[in-house]
């Protein structure tokens, strides 16, 4: 393996721009693949984000009794499809008016919890449902206002469905693409190598001998490939995270945990050891008549 | 050591190998003459299976190398030691390395292939352009690079063919004298030539091919161009 190892440095030396060239393809594929990944990751996890805040808010009329309360609460968490009922009294609403406008004096000065109505939230389990429950809190006599937030998470879902969708295209196609280059420079390097595969023959190699280096160079590229898509990419995501954090800040997504980056080196690596395998295996299997 | 019964060869319509038998003792010197297209080379191709007879029967060792399975091919080459007319040289490595590649083949330390690429360089003669390429080297110093590559991993069989071929007769007399004295190791020599200055000079056994067919075998033989 050794001896392999050292056949594979040496033609990857011998011609550094069929190497470069490969590698680069590689990092194309697998900088694609790590983008949609991150993208479709961070989309999914606005979408979990979404899903746990509530979806519909009803708000009570002056004087209701924490009794008709009560009852309405109870009704809504026999409800099979609500997921979560919290109960916001005129406090808790004013306490939230004050965290959101803490930086502005002049709206908090004349706001007391006599304005604030109290309200109950309410999150479904299916956003298909959304509607009904919203129907059914509007004839409710208690109840003077509902709101269905305009609807982020269908949106976001469908955005995340896209990305999927095209990602996996996307990277599908550029896989192929890859792997039919790897295949295209190892058969070129091998019609160049004649003269010295004839003659390894001639002298007893066998043809696991003379084709490892060949295999280990696809390989090469690949991980290269991988490598260096994996760090532009984390470079990229820890150069813009300050700026993106403005905008996402409630989501949590960045800073992008390290350990789902380095599950995506483990990822990125294994296909590309499998992409660089196929194409440069294709290439022994069409072009190394041994 | 080698032994041929009845092998047939043919390429299309051609028959380059009729009804061919003969055996050759380990440590003979044998060389195989006729004219261009008599044979010599695809006799020497199916010794090392690189080709493949219609017919016949043919050990090398103890071993029918007709019915050797396509994996243990490398393991038969292994023991048989090829020089060609053209060298065959890698021109992007130096001599030395050339000669290493066979036993890196054999998957030997880098420090057995340092020790016997330099007993076997010394032995014949080019140690001293161990560090040059192909390019740089006579035809001779290409020649002798090439039987130090075909010997250096002590195989049981030699074959050379047409070693002279493309030689001046003092540089052709020297690699002989070489082949010469690796065959008194112990090692069998079969060279394919038809070069009758060196065949009747050497005196060694001579197997002449016509057509396919072996029409002469004498110990100690000569070689007649008519």
């Amino acid at each position: 393996m050794n001896r392999s190892i050292d056949y594979a440095k040496k033609n990857i030396r011998r011609t550094p721009y069929q190497a470069i060239a490969a590698s680069m393809v590689m990092f194309m594929t697998f900088f694609a693949l790590l983008t949609f990944s991150i993208l479709a990751l961070g989309f999914q996890s606005a979408l979990q984000f979404f899903e746990s805040k509530p979806q519909v808010i009803a708000f009570f009329k002056e004087g209701t009794t924490q009794r008709d309360v009560s009852a309405l609460e109870n009704a809504l968490k026999q409800e099979p499809t609500v997921s979560n009922v919290k109960y916001v009294s005129k406090e808790d609403a004013l306490a939230i008016y004050h965290e959101k406008n803490k930086d502005d004096p002049a709206l908090l000065e004349l706001v007391t919890p006599d304005i604030l109505p109290s309200s109950l939230e309410i999150s479904a389990k299916n956003p298909e449902d959304l509607s009904s429950l919203a129907q059914i809190l509007k004839k409710e006599p208690a109840i003077d206002d509902v709101i269905v937030p305009e609807d982020v998470v269908q949106t976001l879902a469908s955005v995340t469905r896209v990305i999927r969708v095209v990602g996996i295209s996307t990277v599908g196609f550029l896989l192929i693409f890859a792997a039919l280059v790897i295949l295209m420079v190892t058969g070129f390097k091998i019609r160049l190598k004649r003269n010295e595969i004839e003659i390894m023959r001639l002298i007893g190699a066998s043809p696991s001998f003379i084709r490892t280096p060949f295999i280990l160079e696809g390989v090469f590229y690949g991980v290269t490939g991988a490598l260096v898509a994996w760090v532009f990419s984390y470079t990229l995501i820890w150069y813009f995270t300050p700026f993106m954090q403005g905008f996402i800040k409630e989501i949590g997504f960045l800073p992008i945990d390290p350990i789902l980056m380095l599950i995506l080196l483990g990822i990125s690596l294994i296909i590309s050891i499998f992409v660089g395998m196929l194409g440069s295996y294709g290439a022994v299997r069409r072009y190394l008549k041994i | 050591m080698i032994t041929f019964e009845n092998v047939n060869k043919k390429f299309g319509s051609t028959q380059a190998l009729d009804d061919v038998s003969f055996e050759i003792k380990q440590g003979e010197f044998v060389f195989i003459v006729g004219p261009s297209g008599a044979g010599k080379s695809t006799l020497l191709k199916i010794i090392t299976r690189e080709a493949l007879p219609n017919s016949g029967k043919i050990l090398v060792g103890n071993q029918d190398i007709t019915k050797m399975k396509t994996n243990d091919i490398p393991k038969l080459r292994r023991k048989i030691g090829f020089v060609f007319q053209d060298f065959k040289l890698l021109d992007d490595r130096t001599v030395f390395e050339n000669v290493a590649l066979t036993l890196e083949v054999l998957g030997k330390s880098d420090e057995e292939i340092s020790k016997m690429v330099e007993h076997t360089l010394k032995l014949v003669e080019i140690w001293p352009q161990r560090n040059l390429f192909p390019r740089q080297l006579s035809g001779g110093e290409a020649q002798r690079s090439a039987i130090a590559r075909a010997v250096v991993s002590k195989p049981d069989i030699v074959l050379a063919d047409e070693p002279t071929g493309d030689l001046d007769p003092k540089t052709a007399w020297g690699v002989i004298q070489l082949l010469n004295e690796i065959n008194s190791w112990g090692t069998s020599v079969i060279m394919a030539t038809h070069n009758q200055e060196i065949v009747n000079t050497l005196k060694r056994r001579v197997l002449i091919l016509k057509n396919g067919k072996i029409t002469s075998d004498t110990k100690e033989g000569r070689y007649e161009v008519k």
